[in-house]
């Protein structure tokens, strides 16, 4: 591991590096905004492409879930209290619990998750926008139309009832009739498409609209981990889509019986098939969050992270080992004991990797000169609790102590640690470190400080007594209890923790809205940090960057030597975009950039009426799949309009204009 | 009296062990690594000058690599032993017993049957929500379920094992000390899953042998007239639809068996005491007790249900 040949500006040879005049740089300004801004009014709100438009959105819209899986997570905590509380009835509670663990999961998380690198990786790798903007609208409405669909149905009080996972047969139609399990089966239908639709584009956007110069060893970290959740996504996805929307919809629609063991079907296939899909996604909303807190330790300790290489193979080699561990959530099923124990060894290899990233940072901090900003304590804050659930998930990892440990609070302890400390606490530090690039002002940082110590504080004593809890014995998903267990005090404790983070996340709510609008105003890059998102203004034009930003190092904004280098040679008066190289990102060729349009969000209008439509009769299906071509054919038809720029291949890395 | 930290049986025991082995090494390293982080933030940030960037002197670099490095090597180190342990407590566990009491536990909406296997059928017994086993002797648990997946959990005797329709797994513990463990369902099964509990009594052989006796020899029918119109009352009321009395013509299996009723402390799968009072609240509204329960309400008079309910209360 010593410094790489990266870290340096004397990598591969430079594209043609042009300096302009301010004259000329004005004049692009204008131009390229009018070609890349959305239309105004509802409707240009509505046939948005930007892909900062339409990250922010996502980005808002999965914060509100958060709130409201959060407000889910409270009324739980207020009916567990005290023991038979009986503010909630079971058949509340399930739904609740049910709706605050999808929401987390399938409408929080991920979508956040994705969200941020839909946002962040085209200003990151210096494009101009995503690979496929439409397709990213895509992503968002049918996402939204999941969101929606979740809600409406809870507060018809036909919200899902069988848990996150719906296990059969307890989700299949003998056990749950009524439409509750069908409106799960398809929420995470469109959650699988959209986080496809997202995978595809940060795949194709990574791979081919680099800033010339970005070869693969200078990729930003945050870029590599969503680089390597895109692909895990497209290999995860698939196995609950075929579960949920293929199998159980059909079971439940039209008996197909695929998991009803009377008819020889076979009730553990859904646990199979729900956990290589399920484990894998804790890694999808973990990686990304991990690529976050690079460039925070980079900023704040000014020094290029410790062990670049040793981070991405971590990276790679966590995506690997994530679908090796998912029978260890079956260690109580009778399933070959054998068998168990790879399932235990490989969850024990995965701390490896992540202890590897921890590790890495502890020395970037050493070598550094820290400086205890907010998104620095978020950090500290995710090492703290983090590390506890990582212990407690090798714990879980044994078989002998799984068996005692599995399905009871330690288990709801165990993952509430890794998810808020692994994901939640990276990601409120992101957010006071981007927050200045989106909005172009800096959140308060007295607020912020507030807001992490209740946080932190309230974390720990919410989950820390959820451990001795599940140790003595209390299982998950029980709406009550009885007062001889002696689980009242420690969960009285748990409720008392709950509300300090609704607290803080009261505070965090108040810093937002207030910054937004009266923070302080941020300038192109407040935190002097070295990604390339820094270099362009706060929040970011249409167009991202003026022209195509050269890249010579890793850290391109701490090349003191000279200006950040450009290329020109992409027409200002249309959307273009530079295509470049997949190892080298050598410039390569031009290619157009859609128009915003209407048809992305039509389609997903389309799908909704496919999938909630599935759930009442075949009709529906056959119906929304006839307006759908409607849209598919608009789709193509401006497609084949906007193509008549043809690719231009640059061989010796020059660019050329050609009218 | 629910919990791990209570081990009576070898299996529970040696969990018990791992877990306060994991415990130890795991707080250490939480401790050590925040340490190790708070200190690399503090060592250096008194220096508030902005020294120049990414300037990284090559001994430091070095030292850190060390230092990473051997992070990482202590760490895989230390999930070697982890795993080897592991391997060895599994190992122990998964060795069953060459014979043992059996007992087959089939888990249902939301209480447990348990039936005690004998050769001859006659012979078998069968109880719901309380287990008696005797003490230091293997007991084998067949484990089914009826309708929905359920977990088998009594913490102080062993770990968990599913219930899941279509599979039979089994279950085996050696209760070590005389004593009532508490279990409850472990795999969340619906409406009442939270009140699905069951209670295993370990007591020495002769103790167990009475009651296994007691247990495969009906009640007598009851003489007095007050009784018999309770009987009448169960018969004729829709109970018997439901649940069997050994030695009349209730012969159901949709609910718990009720042939020796009183003989067992808890209703309502370990959720009330089983007084007078609690079983006329019970068969009164269940629902109001259990919500979502499958036992309906049966509308009946004040003096049918003080008679049924007399009667139940004959079923020692």
């Amino acid at each position: 591991m010593t410094p790489d040949r990266a870290d340096r500006a004397d990598g591969a040879p430079l594209p043609v590096v042009l300096t302009l005049s301010e004259s000329e740089l004005a004049g692009d300004a204008a131009a390229l905004d009018a070609a890349w801004r959305d239309r105004p009014g509802l409707w240009g709100w509505l046939t948005a492409v930007d892909h900062k438009s339409i990250g922010r959105r996502y980005i808002i819209t999965a914060f509100l879930m958060f709130l409201a899986g959060g407000i889910e997570a409270a009324l739980m905590r207020a009916q567990l209290a005290r023991p038979e509380n009986t503010l909630l009835g079971p058949d509340r509670y399930n739904q609740i619990f049910t709706t605050h663990g999808t929401t987390m999961m399938f409408l929080f998380a991920v979508p956040m998750m994705t969200a941020m690198g839909l946002y962040f990786v085209p200003l990151m790798v210096g494009a101009r926008t995503v690979a496929f903007p439409r397709l990213n609208a895509f992503g968002y409405w049918t996402y939204v139309v999941g969101v929606v669909f979740l809600y409406v149905s809870l507060f018809a009080n036909t919200g899902p009832d069988a848990g996150w996972f719906a296990y059969v047969p307890l989700s299949g139609p003998q056990y749950s009739p009524g439409h509750r399990v069908d409106v799960w089966a398809q929420v995470v239908t469109f959650t699988e498409i959209a986080a496809l639709c997202a995978a595809v584009n940060v795949i194709v956007t990574v791979f081919k609209m680099r800033a010339p110069g970005m070869s693969l060893n200078r990729i930003p970290l945050f870029v590599w981990a969503q680089l390597v959740v895109a692909f895990m996504i497209v290999f995860a996805m698939p196995a609950v889509a075929t579960g949920s929307t293929l199998m159980l919809a059909t079971d439940r629609a039209v008996n197909m019986h695929w998991f009803n063991p009377a008819e020889g079907g076979d009730a553990l296939l859904w646990q199979h098939m729900f956990w290589f899909f399920g484990h894998p996604e804790v890694y999808i909303i973990f990686l990304p969050a991990l690529g976050m807190i690079t460039p925070i330790v980079e900023t704040f300790c000014r020094r290029p992270v410790f062990g670049y290489t040793a981070i991405v193979m971590a990276n790679i080699t966590t995506a690997f080992f994530a679908f090796g561990l998912w029978v260890h959530h079956m260690f109580a099923t009778p399933i070959p004991e054998l068998g168990e124990s790879l399932f235990t060894a490989a969850s024990m290899v995965i701390a490896i990797p992540t202890g590897v990233q921890i590790f890495c940072w502890i020395a970037t901090m050493w070598l550094g000169r820290a400086r205890l900003t907010v998104p620095m304590l978020f950090v500290l804050g995710f090492i703290f609790t983090f590390v506890n659930g990582g212990i407690t998930g090798v714990m879980l990892a044994s078989v002998a102590f799984d068996k005692q440990a599995h399905d009871t609070f330690f288990v709801v302890a165990h993952l509430h640690y890794v998810l808020l400390g692994g994901g939640v606490m990276p990601l409120f530090g992101a957010f006071y470190f981007w927050f200045p690039k989106v909005t172009g002002r800096i959140l308060n940082a007295t607020l912020g400080k507030v807001h992490f110590w209740l946080f932190l504080i309230g974390v720990n004593v919410t989950f820390f007594p959820m451990h001795i809890l599940g140790l003595e014995g209390m299982p998950r998903r029980v709406y009550t209890y009885l007062a001889p267990t002696g689980w009242g005090p420690l969960n009285l404790v748990a409720s008392i923790g709950a509300v300090t983070i609704a607290l803080s996340v009261l505070v965090f709510l108040i810093n937002a809205i207030r910054s937004w609008t009266h923070g302080e105003p941020a300038g192109e890059n407040p935190w002097d940090s070295s990604g390339l998102e820094w270099a362009v203004p706060s929040p970011p034009p249409s167009y991202n960057f003026l022209h195509s930003p050269v890249v010579r190092s890793r850290h391109p904004l701490w090349d003191t030597d000279v200006e950040l280098p450009v290329v020109t040679g992409l027409r200002t008066d249309r959307k273009e975009v530079l295509i470049t190289s997949t190892f080298d990102a050598m410039p390569d060729s031009r290619h157009s950039s859609p128009e915003p349009s209407i048809w992305p969000a039509y389609l997903a209008l389309c799908m909704g009426v496919v999938f909630i439509g599935s759930i009442f009769s075949p009709y529906y299906v056959l119906g929304g799949l006839g307006l759908s071509m409607i849209g598919l054919f608009g789709w193509g038809w401006q497609s084949s309009k906007r193509i008549e720029s043809e690719l231009v291949a640059v061989p010796n890395g020059a660019m050329v204009e050609r009218a | 009296m629910h919990s791990i930290f209570a081990p009576v049986s070898p299996q529970a025991i040696a969990v018990t062990h791992l877990w306060w082995w994991m415990f130890g090494v795991g707080a250490f390293i939480w401790v050590l690594v925040t340490v190790l982080a708070l200190w690399a933030v503090r060592a250096r940030s008194g220096a508030r000058e902005v020294d120049a960037l990414m300037h990284v002197a090559p001994a430091a670099h070095h030292r850190a690599e060390r230092v990473v490095s051997g992070s990482i090597f202590v760490t895989v180190l230390i999930l070697a032993g982890f795993l080897a342990y592991d391997f060895s407590v599994g190992r122990a566990l998964a060795t069953h017993p060459a014979q043992a009491l059996t007992i087959q536990v089939t888990g249902h909406q939301w209480w447990w049957d348990a039936i005690y296997e004998d050769s001859n059928p006659s012979k078998q017994v069968e109880t719901a929500n309380e287990i008696h086993v005797p003490v230091g002797e293997p007991v084998q648990l067949k484990l089914v379920a009826a309708d929905v997946i359920h977990s088998f959990w009594a913490p102080n005797l062993n770990g968990k094992r599913d219930l899941i329709p279509g599979y039979a797994s089994t279950l085996w513990f050696r209760a070590d000390t005389a004593g009532i463990y508490r279990g409850q369902c472990a795999e969340f099964c619906g409406l009442q899953h939270a009140k699905m509990a069951f209670y295993i009594i370990a007591e020495p052989r002769a103790k167990f042998m009475a009651w296994l006796a007691a247990a495969s020899t009906p009640p007598a029918p009851p003489t007095d007239s007050g009784l018999m119109a309770g009987r009448r009352v169960f018969m004729s009321s829709g109970c018997a639809l439901c649940h069997t009395i050994g030695g009349t013509d209730a012969r159901a299996t949709i609910g718990p068996g009720l042939t020796h009723f009183k003989s067992r402390a808890t209703l309502a799968a370990g959720t009330l005491a089983n007084t007078r009072a609690n079983l006329t609240r019970w068969i009164r509204d269940p629902n109001a007790i259990k919500p979502g329960v499958h036992m309906p309400a049966i509308p009946l008079s004040d003096a049918q249900l003080n008679s049924l309910v007399s009667y139940l209360e004959t079923l020692k």
